[in-house]
């Protein structure tokens, strides 16, 4: 190596690797901030996904769809036979081919909440698991709210708290006010227990972002499997390739 | 069978008897110098995410439907309905991707070692162009998937044309072919993407490897091996230092192809959406003219380019100045072998305010990245505390925005003067026996 190339190395790279990896950590630092709790999800976990779509069939589905997710999709990738997805999860009267859509009519529910239930099939890629697993357990009683609960994840959000009587029921204690402006959210407290005691509300609630997020991108069960032999063989690839070049540059000089 | 093959060549000869010589002028007897390094991967990479793009944007074609109404549900279709679809697409979303990122590389290659320096001039013109048009052929793809940002994000960039005076408003509407981004934007822009843009793109990439194979390749050292002595085992009459590019240079991309495999295979199987950065979490909300994301930002490749528009302020009545800015950006590397009139090629040749400048032009550019990306905004509230945020921000990208160009003023100033202080350049290539 010539004394320039040590240069360029000495001095060039570690410049601009050391700026990208501020700017790299330094966004990484930004993207753990936003007071969201860590999910602990894993969709690897077949019992937790079915779980947790036991969770969104019995709370959830009477609202919210999953339009781009087929109820025989479901039972393949969860381990269910047919006849335990028709009689367990399936509700409606679908077929098993048929993707999961909620019965609400959206002009009522528009009516009922403000707006209509959004449909959850990409929920957890709009928004992260972090973000779904905080959001079902930061609800609490507002008697301000029409609806009479809030989110402090999501303020004032049109939807009411159906895993009440799992978790039980959250009150806010406040922070005081500064004048000109509302008071904030201390924090949150237990103020009546529910069927669940907190660690297992939170499991519970770890399966249901789970199943989402299997709902948001199904592939995710398989394709790491793919990967793995992809990997094996390009990495195969890669040495012959570079065995294959040293003979033929062995006579370069 | 060889004779089989033997016939065939002569069949093909007698009928057009320049192919064979062909072939042989840009691969068996395209002399490259030997002392090529790990950054002259980067084209031959290029070129196969090229391939990538287009066969893999074949196939999404025919399962893509290019409507406002259909396009969002189109992809979810290919994501779990179609056999593989899920493959072809990450493929696809990951190759633009890294298409930027070897393209940055192989574009700071050539500032490096002053491969758009005489006789390369046209080389490097035509590498911008085809920069040029690969970044609309991003941008439109970038509309197709028809989520909330792609909406939003063609919304704010082709608004960009509404500040030009006068005509702006009905060139933004000429343009969309609407008041808004929708139906009429999409087809074109689908139009353009698979059909308009990747032809000009071909063409330029055929033009731009002619230029190249007309002059020779640069190298690491920046010596002209056509200058230099003649004669090496292949021919008497071709550069000492020159290598067949076939079989040598072929087998050799072939080692940096399995690298770079592992890398998007990788990325493919394991972090298809990269943390939000190649697939951004607001793109799986539909197109929604109502709901406006929380922070509109482009995709990371064009974020640098959207820092410098946001960092100009508008005076005189109009904010067209950021826009032309912007453009500027790209105008002044286009004439970079003209504001560059230093006499040595290679950063190893060259004098020291040469090579900091080039440092802080890449510190700069990732600068302007982190603006543009919004990591300054969440950073400096992290850092400063309780600060005007539009203040520290806008000093920081105006800094950098300020070197940005501050490079190619420098850099005319520092050789046009006479300011540098050059090292002999050797007159072969430093690896010779």
């Amino acid at each position: 190596m010539t004394k320039r190339q040590l240069l360029m190395k000495r001095y060039i790279f570690p410049v601009a690797l050391a700026f990208g990896l501020i700017v790299g950590s330094a966004s990484a630092q930004a993207a753990e901030e936003g007071g969201l709790l860590p999910a602990g999800t894993n969709v690897q976990d077949q019992a937790s996904l079915q779980r947790g779509a036991k969770l969104f069939f019995n709370y959830c589905v009477g609202c919210h769809s999953l339009k781009y997710m087929r109820y025989s999709r479901i039972a393949s990738d969860l381990g269910l036979s047919e006849q335990e997805v028709m009689q367990n999860l399936n509700f409606t009267g679908a077929r098993f081919d048929d993707p999961v859509v909620s019965h609400m009519p959206a002009d009522s529910a528009t009516k009922w909440f403000g707006k209509a239930p959004p449909d959850l099939s990409l929920e957890v890629s709009a928004k992260t698991a972090d973000w779904v697993y905080t959001y079902l357990n930061t609800f609490y009683l507002d008697p301000h709210s029409p609806i009479g609960w809030n989110n402090t994840t999501l303020p004032n959000a049109a939807m009411p708290f159906p895993l009440w009587e799992l978790q039980g029921l959250q009150t806010a204690e406040m922070k005081p006010a500064k004048p000109g402006e509302d008071p904030a959210v201390e924090k949150l407290v237990l103020s009546q227990p529910g069927k669940l005691t907190p660690a297992q509300y939170q499991q519970a609630t770890r399966d249901l972002t789970s199943f989402l997020e299997y709902a948001s991108e199904p592939v995710a069960l398989e394709r790491h499997h793919y990967g793995i032999w992809v990997l094996l063989f390009l990495a195969f690839f890669t040495l012959l390739a570079a065995m294959l070049k040293k003979e033929y540059w062995k006579d370069v000089h | 069978m060889a004779n089989v093959f033997t016939n065939i060549g002569d069949w093909v000869t007698e009928r057009a008897p320049n192919m064979m010589p062909a072939y042989r002028k840009h691969m068996t007897e395209y002399y490259a110098p030997k002392n090529f390094n790990l950054w002259y991967y980067f084209g031959s990479l290029a070129l196969l995410v090229l391939v990538n793009q287009i066969v893999t944007g074949i196939f999404l074609t025919m399962n893509y439907n290019p409507s406002a109404a259909g396009a969002f549900d189109s992809v979810q279709y290919i994501m779990r309905d179609v056999e593989w679809g899920w493959l072809i697409r990450y493929m696809h979303s990951t190759g633009a991707s890294l298409f930027f990122v070897v393209v940055f590389l192989h574009m700071f290659r050539g500032m490096m070692y002053g491969s758009y320096k005489k006789p390369r001039e046209l080389v490097w013109l035509l590498g911008m162009l085809i920069f040029l048009v690969l970044m609309a052929e991003a941008f439109m793809g970038y509309v197709l998937p028809w989520g909330n940002m792609s909406f939003w994000g063609a919304k704010v960039i082709v608004s960009l044309f509404g500040t030009i005076p006068v005509i702006g408003g009905q060139l933004v509407e000429w343009i969309m072919g609407d008041f808004l981004p929708a139906d009429a934007t999409l087809n074109r822009f689908f139009a353009l993407h698979v059909i308009a843009l990747p032809i000009v793109l071909l063409l330029l990439v055929v033009l731009h490897i002619a230029a190249l194979h007309e002059v020779g390749s640069n190298n690491p050292d920046g010596v002209e091996i056509k200058k230099g002595p003649k004669g090496n085992r292949w021919d008497a009459l071709k550069p000492a230092d020159g290598i067949p590019f076939h079989p040598y240079y072929t087998v050799k991309d072939l080692v940096g192809v399995g690298f770079f495999l592992l890398i998007a295979a990788f990325i493919i199987f394991f972090a298809p959406t990269f943390g939000g950065w190649f697939l951004e979490h607001d793109n799986s909300i539909m197109a929604n003219n109502l709901v406006t994301p929380a922070e509109i930002k482009p995709v990371w490749y064009f974020t640098p380019f959207y820092a410098i528009v946001r960092m100009i302020p508008s005076f005189a009545g109009t904010a067209v100045w950021g826009v032309l800015a912007m453009f500027g950006a790209i105008a002044v590397l286009f004439l970079l072998p003209w504001f560059d009139r230093g006499k040595v090629k290679s950063i190893r040749h060259r004098g020291t305010g040469y090579k900091v400048a080039l440092g802080l032009f890449v510190l700069s550019f990732f600068g302007l990245g982190a603006v543009g990306a919004g990591i300054t905004a969440e950073v400096i509230p992290e850092w400063f505390g309780d600060v005007d945020l539009t203040t520290y921000e806008n000093a920081f990208g105006r800094l950098m925005t300020l070197i940005y160009f501050g490079f190619f003023a420098f850099l005319w100033a520092y050789t046009h003067f006479g300011w540098e202080k050059t090292k002999p350049v050797p007159e072969r290539v430093t690896t010779h026996d």
